[in-house]
């Protein structure tokens, strides 16, 4: 059954850091910078300003567009400014909701516990919207745009991924040993909201202690199962996932899991769906994996939406030693920040800080041919050639190679031995080749 | 918090730790076991060639990379393993200018000439031995001797292709005990260092084992002398520059196809070449001709072996 999927790579997990320091939450946040643009889709518009009065779970920015996701006000207290701030994902300045704290965690009136028991799809869904859900593995799709696929594309798996892939990222596994009831709820409701009868819960056999306290929790229900998945880089993403574990293929972009009839969710978005009914508290809070060799003090803190990182950083102790990258989310995907001044947002898994003294990377030599990133592409792309053409500025050629299924995982640039930026090539071809496509679909309509 | 200056690049931010250097040392280890063993077996002689050889080729990049103020690349690896294959290929009896001469052309026409490290369209050290076969013929094919009582001898394909003289015992081919060029007698050894590699995942087994495997089936087929199917399979494996050629030469990444089934169809070309020339053709040898050749088809062999990319087989869906 475990089919397992092409290539892939074993970078050291680096998970010892954090893997067994229990999720506490981070200190009251006195300022709050809350990014209107948090998801894949169309930017959210301001719904409060500045010098209004805010309570925790205020909807603050909201957009109708069907791809989307409302944010909410993680504190109580003031509007300071709605004004354009760095956003860590973007790394540009990017409209956000500034709030001043009063402290007093004031919940707005309109937060209220539901009960998810009798609740059609179509409700199911509507909360997923208004609790402001997205992936929170990272990508941050809005969760109910996922869970609404069109009627031709029907849905009779589903997976819950709790593979976290990433090297130095535990929140995921923190949140499987100790939320691991609420996990089990909202995969019953993301079940429910799909209508299918069977799902399973996906752990890469590194977190031994994650696999048994879910299969104790699954002990006695027949329709979800639990599945150890062979450690092994990007498995974490949706297409390896379904590949590892349903030996389906995903078509290429634009295919979409529910292609083959699958939806897959992060293990902390089914958490996060559970406490929206719990407590009726939208998305405001989220674990955020705060370590690498350069923090003083790794920890899994569950933080307030739009706490900066800096106070995160100082609360765990500061940076040790020389710290010369920090970035959001893990080593192999995330994204290098040039600031501590940057809110955690709904897709912030991780906050790492590498040191100096680590050789992380390198000076780029000749490339020879060794074809290792061919041999680890999940995708089956040739980078070697893709980065070549890239790097020339053909992307004609870099398209034929099909530069635009690349997945950006990182294998291809982490196993080069002569330490080549090849994903770093390909995706600006590949941000050719979608600009490109953009402009003939808006040519021909 | 304010001070630091963080260093902004694109993802992923952790690297392996295994570097070209780091894999050309391993290389050079596999290798380092078959000049102990071809100097156990041929003496000073071949530590004399081995020493040559090896200096030859540094001196030449290092030379070379001053003279055009390039940065000085020796550290790598990459010409001390070109200076040992070339010195692996030498007969015994070999004047010591020629492996010299054969490394300093290797390194700087075949390699540098078009870019250094990576560039090269051939491997330096089979197109540095081609070169001397052409140039030095009689140097290049005579002066064989056995082992250890240093007695001239023909070589176990000379006497396949009808010299004469008798041919070792299989144990004796497979220690290395016969006539034959330094490196490429001790089967054992190469073995040893090619499985190292492999399991080093320095090189890939498809190119090794698809070569070897098509000489095996052309010398069983068509190798007899009583008709079809009667060839001897292990003295056509373990002799000649075959192993040598296949484990060390083949895999040359820079000349080798970068896809999975572009290694196979090397290792198949590299086969039926060189069955094809021991067989019908006029050398008694022609792994050097057959890795050339398919060194040259490379390119070509990678882009019509672009594997199609996940996603594009049909899935059911049954919900």
């Amino acid at each position: 059954m475990r089919n397992g999927f092409d290539g892939g790579v074993h970078p050291p997990h680096y998970k010892t850091h954090t893997e067994d320091v229990a999720i506490r939450s981070a200190r009251e946040p006195e300022v709050v910078v809350i990014p209107l643009v948090q998801h894949l889709g169309a930017p959210c518009e301001a719904t409060v300003k500045k010098g209004d009065v805010v309570d925790v779970g205020q909807v603050i920015g909201d957009a109708s567009a069907f791809v989307s996701a409302p944010v909410h006000a993680s504190v109580s207290g003031k509007v300071f400014k709605v004004e354009p701030r760095l956003h860590p994902a973007l790394g540009k300045p990017v409209p956000a909701v500034i709030i001043e704290s009063d402290g007093e965690n004031r919940w707005h009136d309109s937060i209220e516990p539901r009960d998810a028991e009798d609740l059609t799809p179509e409700e199911i869904i509507r909360t997923m919207r208004t609790a402001g859900l997205v992936g929170l593995g990272g990508a941050a799709f809005p969760t109910a745009v996922k869970f609404s696929p069109p009627k031709d594309k029907p849905v009779d798996t589903f997976l819950l991924n709790g593979a976290e892939c990433e090297p130095f990222l535990t929140a995921d596994h923190r949140l499987m040993l100790e939320g691991t009831a609420d996990i089990l709820t909202g995969m019953r409701v993301m079940m429910r909201a799909l209508g299918v009868t069977t799902g399973t819960i996906c752990i890469e056999d590194n977190k031994p202690d994650a696999l048994a306290a879910m299969e104790a929790a699954c002990k006695d229900v027949p329709d979800i199962k639990v599945v150890s998945l062979k450690t092994r880089y990007p498995q974490g993403s949706e297409k390896q996932l379904i590949k590892s574990v349903l030996n389906r293929d995903v078509p290429p972009p634009p295919g979409l899991p529910m292609d083959v009839g699958v939806v897959v969710s992060n293990v902390s978005t089914a958490h996060a769906l559970s406490r929206a009914f719990k407590t009726g508290m939208p998305l405001i809070e989220r674990v955020v994996t705060v370590t690498g060799p350069a923090i003083a003090e790794p920890a899994n803190l569950l933080v307030k939406i739009g706490t900066l990182f800096h106070q995160l950083i100082e609360e765990c102790g500061g940076f040790e030693g020389n710290a010369s990258r920090l970035i959001m989310g893990g080593p192999m995907m995330g994204i290098a920040q040039f600031s501590t001044d940057v809110p955690v947002i709904k897709g912030t898994s991780g906050i790492l800080a590498l040191g100096a003294e680590d050789e992380w990377d390198g000076e780029a030599t000749a490339c020879i041919k060794c074809g290792r990133c061919v041999d680890v592409c999940p995708m089956r792309l040739v980078p070697i050639l893709i980065s070549a053409y890239a790097e020339r500025e053909w992307y004609e050629k870099a398209e034929q190679l099909y530069a635009a299924d690349c997945l950006e995982c990182g294998c291809c640039s982490f196993i080069c031995p002569a330490r080549r930026p090849l994903v770093q090539a390909i995706r600006m071809a590949k941000q050719h080749i979608m600009n490109q496509r953009r402009e003939r679909q808006a040519a021909s309509t | 918090m304010t001070d630091y200056k963080f260093v902004v690049g694109s993802s992923p931010h952790l690297r392996t730790s295994e570097n070209t250097p780091r894999l050309m040392f391993y290389v050079l280890q596999a290798l380092f076991l078959v000049a102990v063993a071809s100097t156990i077996l041929f003496g000073v002689r071949a530590m004399a060639i081995i020493g040559v050889s090896v200096l030859a080729a540094l001196a030449a990049e290092a030379l070379w990379q001053k003279g055009l103020r390039q940065p000085v690349t020796v550290a790598d690896g990459s010409a001390a393993i070109t200076g040992l294959l070339i010195a692996f290929n030498m007969p015994p009896l070999v004047p010591l200018w020629v492996p010299a001469l054969g490394s300093a052309f290797a390194v700087i026409v075949v390699k540098q000439f078009f870019g250094g490290l990576g560039h090269n369209f051939m491997n330096p050290a089979a197109a540095g031995r081609a070169f001397l076969v052409s140039a030095w013929p009689l140097a290049m094919t005579s002066g064989w001797l056995t082992p250890f009582d240093g007695a001239t001898s023909a070589t176990p394909l000379q006497v396949l292709g009808g010299s004469s003289g008798s041919l070792p015992e299989g144990w004796q081919m497979l220690m290395g005990w016969r006539a034959g060029c330094i490196g490429e007698t001790s089967a054992l050894v190469i073995l040893i260092g090619g499985l190292y590699l492999i399991y080093r995942q320095v090189i890939d087994w498809k190119i090794p084992a698809s070569f070897i495997g098509t000489v095996a089936l052309f010398a069983w087929v068509f190798g007899g002398t009583d008709g079809w199917f009667t060839g001897d399979v292990l003295t056509h494996v373990l002799s000649g520059g075959l192993l040598l050629g296949a484990f060390f030469m083949a895999t040359d990444y820079v000349t080798s196809p970068v896809t999975k089934r572009g290694r196979l169809i090397m290792g198949l070309g590299c086969g039926l070449l060189t069955a094809l020339i021991r067989l019908w053709g006029g050398y008694p040898e022609g792994v050097t001709y057959a890795i050339l050749l398919m060194n040259v088809a490379t390119p070509l062999i990678d882009r019509m072996t672009i594997p199609r990319p996940f996603g594009t087989r049909q899935t059911k869906v049954t919900g």
